[in-house]
């Protein structure tokens, strides 16, 4: 094992991709280290050596990697939670077998961190040159033929998103300081992730948008399909965790993904009752943090075993995001929904005790 | 037998071309391979009734999608529809048979047999996908595989599909059949056998092929030398025989002896058969029984596409986003048909299809928005197209009508659902919505009304949609008449004389009627005589509804019917409660009557009428009330005081002077058992007042005079009639105290008590006398409908506020939840504002509110809120 406390998915799952290699004897597209079908199994795993990495609909994955074979730039959207940045992560892996050249939207991001910046103490002593210049993740890409990925995109200025537009369309970074320009080799291309939940807040210009093919990626559809979710990501990251192993039933992961799937959806799963959803996402990345932290608190201070009390602490910070209105909400789902049921009693009283 | 015959005609040939029912890639195959056959005669699954509306075929205006209609006559529920789209096959085979000249037969089980009530397999015919069962459509896309009894589900497609390793049997199909090209019929005809060995047709499938191998031998017979014969792929083993050819045809097969026994003796019914049009709505699935085509759009589109069917239909869809202002550019649609090759290519397909075409169209046209994408799915892939047939269809005179009716009214029938403004007040649009009311009369919902939104009653919000099962609906509606206003007024007619079910009642405020809403009632009333004779059936609301509908649907020669029978109907039911159910009804339609110029002279004696029963019966009505049943009487009370108020304003005139040559019979006998029966009322009462009642009531002059509003006019308005039936009950000792509260204050908001009266009432009502609850109901029907009378009157709500405070702790809690109830049903600014004077009650003068008031300053603002009024000021 390494010490890295979360490796990339490229040496995370570095045999598996060997594994495809060796197989693949399909056409594989320039500067791809797979072919389309392998990336696909990849993502969605084979039910023998190769673990799914993406559970959802085959149709979204199919789209997602049709995308990039076209050098379209792959959009990928959905409310937070929804695994966005890990496919992407895995996508950029298995097509180039690298997923770190990545730049972070943010409200800060420069035009630098799309295009280049450069090193000014050489720029003063030699002057203009390209040894001067330090190239972004987006250039480097652009340059080795790789996978750019640009996470939270309608997060940045909207006049450094537009800096994307000339490498989406006439794939070059021109740069004028040197009459020079990059051009980009084959493989590459850019997924870029954004929420929609909140849109508008720079929102993409069309010009920008028509650049790009979109994929909204979904909610888990069934209880069933989120329960696998979460309980497959909660192994792996005790695994890499090194957490003590803890006895996790799936009965606790059924019922902290019963409780979020409630609670965002308004309506309790036997359809009877309506109950208030609270302002937080609820998402089934927070299900799956949830569920980890308790059984951290249950492998180092309890007894071995996922016990209601180690959730529900989670589930509390996770719900109530608003101190005022959303603890009124999940107030009235313990009282209404979760107290009515019979095999929930030690839930709920762990619930009550936290508040 | 064959075989001889085979012997005499050497060059016969029968070839047996298996299709996919609705499969465009079957159909352009099949028109290449009869180019190819040149056929002296085309054998087609389908009833053999119809061949002799195969000609009709030649006629350009026999557009499809269409269906073949069988239906027994006089029977019309018992229906078939074998629906084509230009993308069947066998529709394909009868565009060749009709332009090559040659003769088409169809050559499935009759209809006679399948209508059959006594058919011998009742059960499974209506289960059963492939066969024509009641009403249900024919032959899905995969029901061929659903051929057979409904037990033996026997699925050849999908077994196919599995062994290529698909697990959906529609895209296998796709891939190896329509995204071919071409259709090799020998290669289906072989994969059948092998999925049909073993098989052994029995029941309704084996009769099936048995007819249709007759059919072939009568052809063969007959001494056609080329038989085509185009059915769906499961028949081919059963017809074609030996799969290698080699042998002349019939061997292999049972012999003609046997299937003439498996025929013999099947019941028989008359059937007639029609073109009539058809959606491809219908053909979906997903819109209830369909053909179980998802996609008849796309398969529109492919069979019509020359060439680049993706790239066409990426452009279409393109179109219709910018119909709808997205905008979606060339360069989108460019780059939504590489990702729609490209995902053909990553799913191993050889092009792509609809799957990857729809994943285009979100990704990249509607940029992962699934609303758009759903309005292409439903303009596009179901599509919205409607199938018309020619005017030398048969048709029953009363769909002819309606189609001329159509055709001068301008509205042109259609598959979408399309919003219809309707000025009444223009005569075009006056005719369309008689049209439409009379239809709906008939059970045809091609419009359904909508509310308006403007609030104008010349204006009607309309929902047109033309469904195919309306010929249906037509064709029994045929037995009324041969036009459509004679048919809806014989319709109607039967209806108010209760020989036919009414359709369902559209008027909105038709009313609760009927004797399970007076559950605790003890009334003498009800339960008398008269109940019987032919008007039994139908209640007064139910009538009063139908009159309602008439004026809509402008039906003057069925208004006297029904005006008849509702006469009748009131005049025999001596149950108050139902008249004052029908009551609103009836004053609605007199106001559309005005509205739309129906002489509602008729409708205004029977309104008269009906008024003076309720003044009359009122009294026993309101007596010996348990809380409920006062309740559901106080709602009736407040549906005729609205309703009366409005006969006022709109018909004063008319009600005045009733004109007495309207057709109703009993009409004129009216006025006098009026007068007889208020005697009884005003004996009934206690207080002085009913005998002003009386005497006013036998004279007929306005003898009123606490009235403000008497505007000096002769006769006397219905609305003071009804006040003085009010007022004449509510000195009564013995009413619920809901009741009295009500009428008191309805007395007090027309004017016909004053404050001081009313506080006087009011008093006496909560004085000791009675018992709390008694006085809490009172104030609840009081103070019913808002409780700004206690804001603006300190009188009143220091009486209530005095009783409220003077009772026993017990009492209160007590009457608690009822005065609850009262004041929870005001708006949030009346409890808060009644709950500030409350506390400043000991405080504030009486009087300061009306003497600060300075008349000359005021006056403008008076004269404005006239204005407003639409009064004049006046002296």
């Amino acid at each position: 094992m390494t010490t890295v406390l979360r490796a990339h998915a490229e040496d995370q799952y570095a045999e598996e991709l060997a594994v495809l290699a060796k197989d693949d004897d399909r056409v594989r597209p320039p500067g791809w280290k797979l072919s389309p079908w392998a990336v696909t199994t990849y993502v969605l795993g084979d039910g023998d050596r190769i673990t799914p990495k993406y559970i959802g609909p085959r149709r979204i994955v199919e789209v997602a990697v049709a995308t990039l074979a076209t050098d379209r730039a792959l959009l990928l959207l959905g409310v937070p939670g929804t695994a966005k940045t890990w496919l992407s992560e895995h996508l950029a892996a298995a097509i180039s077998g690298d997923s770190t050249l990545l730049v972070q939207g943010t409200a800060g991001t420069a035009e630098e961190a799309v295009r280049y910046g450069w090193n000014y103490a050489r720029l003063l002593a030699e002057g203009p040159s390209r040894e001067a210049l330090t190239p972004s993740p987006v250039m480097r890409a652009m340059a080795e033929g790789r996978i750019a990925r640009v996470e939270e995109l309608t997060r940045m200025p909207s006049d450094v998103q537009d800096a994307l537009i000339t490498v989406l369309s006439e794939k070059t970074l021109p740069i004028p300081e040197l009459n020079q320009e990059v051009q980009a080799s084959r493989g590459f291309n850019v997924i870029a992730t954004a929420n929609d939940r909140d849109r508008g807040v720079n929102d993409l210009s069309s010009a920008l948008r028509r650049r790009f093919n979109t994929v909204v990626l979904p909610v888990p559809a069934t209880a069933e399909e989120e329960v696998d979710i979460v309980s497959r990501r909660v192994g792996q990251l005790g695994r890499s965790l090194e957490l003590p192993p803890a006895l996790t039933g799936l009965e606790e992961i059924r019922r902290v993904v019963t409780v979020f799937r409630e609670l965002r959806t308004g309506v309790t799963e036997d359809g009877r009752t309506k109950v208030k959803s609270p302002s937080g996402t609820l998402s089934t990345a927070e299900a799956i943090s949830v569920l980890t932290n308790g059984i951290a608190l249950a492998a180092h201070f309890g007894d071995g075993v996922l016990r209601p009390s180690d959730v529900a602490a989670g589930i509390v910070g996770a719900v109530v995001q608003d101190p005022v209105s959303d603890r009124v909400v999940w107030r009235e789902y313990l009282e209404t929904v979760v107290r009515e049921r019979q095999d929930w009693r030690d839930f709920y009283r762990a619930c009550r005790d936290e508040g | 037998m064959t075989r001889g015959e085979a012997v005499l005609n050497p060059h016969m040939t029968v070839s047996v071309l298996g299709v996919r029912h609705h499969g465009p890639g079957s159909a352009r195959s099949l028109k290449d391979e009869l180019e190819r056959l040149r056929p002296d005669i085309v054998l087609v699954e389908g009833p053999p009734e119809a061949d002799g509306l195969v000609e009709l075929a030649k006629d350009p205006e026999l557009e499809p999608p269409v269906a073949l209609l069988a239906h027994v006559p006089g029977e019309p529920s018992r229906a078939a529809f074998w629906p084509f789209a230009v993308f069947s096959p066998e529709w394909q085979a009868i565009r060749y048979a009709v332009e090559a000249g040659v003769p088409l037969r169809f050559c499935d089980l009759p209809a006679a047999h399948g209508l059959a009530p006594g058919a011998d397999a009742p059960a499974g015919e209506a289960d059963d996908a492939d066969a024509p069962g009641e009403r249900g459509a024919e032959e899905g896309s995969g029901g061929e595989a659903a051929d057979g009894e409904p037990a033996v589900r026997v699925d050849p497609i999908g077994a196919l599909a599995r062994a290529a390793g698909y697990d959906d049997p529609e895209r296998w199909w796709e891939d190896v059949v329509e995204h071919r090209g071409d259709t090799p019929f020998q290669v289906i005809a072989e994969a059948m056998a092998a999925v049909r060995e073993g098989h052994v047709a029995d029941g309704h499938e084996a009769r099936r092929e048995a007819f249709m191998r007759r059919t072939i031998r009568r052809a063969v017979k007959e001494g056609f030398e080329r038989i085509a014969v185009v059915c769906g792929a499961w028949h081919v083993p059963a017809l074609a025989g030996s799969p290698d050819g080699a042998a002349a045809w019939g061997a292999g097969l049972p012999s003609g002896k046997a299937d003439d026994a498996l025929l013999r003796g099947l019941p028989k019914v008359k059937v007639e058969m029609t073109w009539v049009p058809w959606t491809y709505g219908r053909l979906a699935a997903w819109s209830g029984y369909g053909a179980g085509v998802t996609s008849p759009g796309w398969y529109h589109h492919l069979f019509v596409a020359p060439d680049r069917p993706v790239e066409r239909w990426l452009t279409s869809a393109a179109g219709v986003l910018r119909e709808e202002d997205l905008p979606v550019s060339s360069a989108h649609v460019i780059e939504a048909v590489r990702l729609a090759r490209s995902l053909a290519v990553l799913r191993g397909r050889p092009l792509a299809g609809l799957a990857e075409a729809t994943e285009a169209v979100r990704a990249v046209l509607c940029e992962g928005d699934d609303l758009p994408v759903e309005l292409v799915q439903r303009r596009m892939v179901v599509g919205e197209r409607l199938g018309h047939v020619p005017d030398s269809t048969p048709m029953v005179p009363l769909q002819r009508h309606l189609r001329e009716e159509q055709r001068r009214l301008k509205l042109k029938p259609e598959a979408l659902d399309r919003e219809h403004d309707l000025d009444l007040r223009k005569p075009l649009d006056l005719e369309r919505s008689g049209l439409l009311h009379r239809l709906r009369l008939l059970g045809v919902d091609w419009g359904t009304p909508q509310t308006s939104r403007s609030k104008g009653t010349f204006r009607e919000s309309w929902t047109l949609a033309w469904r195919p099962e309306f010929d249906i609906d037509l064709i029994e509606a045929s037995a009324w008449g041969t036009t459509v206003p004679a048919a809806a007024t014989a319709r109607v007619r039967d209806m108010a004389e209760g020989r036919a079910e009414p359709v369902q009642d559209a008027s909105p405020g038709a009313g609760p009627s009927g004797p399970g809403a007076r559950g605790g009632r003890r009334n003498g009333h009800t339960g008398t005589g008269g109940r019987g004779g032919t008007a039994s059936a139908v209640s007064l609301a139910t009538l009063t509804g139908l009159v309602e509908r008439c004026l809509l649907a402008d039906l003057p020669d069925a208004l006297p019917y029904v005006l008849d029978a509702l006469s009748a109907r009131a005049a025999l039911d001596g149950d108050v409660t139902h008249l004052m159910a029908a009551l609103p009804a009836m004053v609605r339609a007199q106001r559309y009557g005005d509205v739309r110029g129906t002489p509602a002279a008729g409708l205004a004696t029977i309104v008269d009428a009906l008024l003076s029963r309720i003044c009359v019966g009122l009294g026993g009505a309101v007596t010996g009330l348990d809380d409920a049943a006062a309740r559901d009487l106080l709602g009736h009370v407040d549906a005729v005081h609205a309703a009366v108020a409005l006969l006022q304003d709109v018909s004063a005139p008319s009600a005045a002077a009733p004109s007495h040559d309207a057709p109703v019979a009993s009409a004129e006998a009216l006025p006098g058992e009026v007068s007889g029966a208020s005697a009884g009322t005003g004996g009934r009462g206690a207080s002085g007042v009913p005998s002003e009642v009386l005497s006013r009531q036998a004279s007929g002059v306005s003898g009123e005079t606490t009235s403000r509003d008497a505007s000096g006019e002769s006769g006397e308005t219905p609305r003071r009639r009804w006040l003085a039936a009010l007022r004449g009950v509510s000195g009564r000792a013995d009413l619920h105290g809901v009741i009295e509260g009500r009428f008191t204050r309805i007395l007090l908001d027309a004017g016909d008590l004053d404050v001081g009266q009313a506080g006087t009432l009011m008093s006496k009502a909560m004085s000791a006398g009675h018992p709390p609850a008694r006085a809490a109901s009172w104030v609840e029907g009081f103070l019913s409908g808002g409780g700004l009378l206690l804001v603006h009157d300190p009188r009143l709500l220091a009486l209530v506020d005095e009783w409220l405070t003077g009772l026993a702790p017990e009492t209160f809690v007590d009457v608690l939840p009822l005065l609850r109830r009262t004041f929870g049903a005001f708006a949030a600014p009346e409890r808060r504002s009644i709950g500030s004077r409350v506390r400043s009650l000991g405080v504030e003068d009486d009087d300061t509110l009306d003497e600060d008031v300075d008349e000359e300053r005021a006056a403008a603002a008076v004269r404005t809120v006239l204005a407003i009024l639409g009064r004049t000021e006046t002296a």
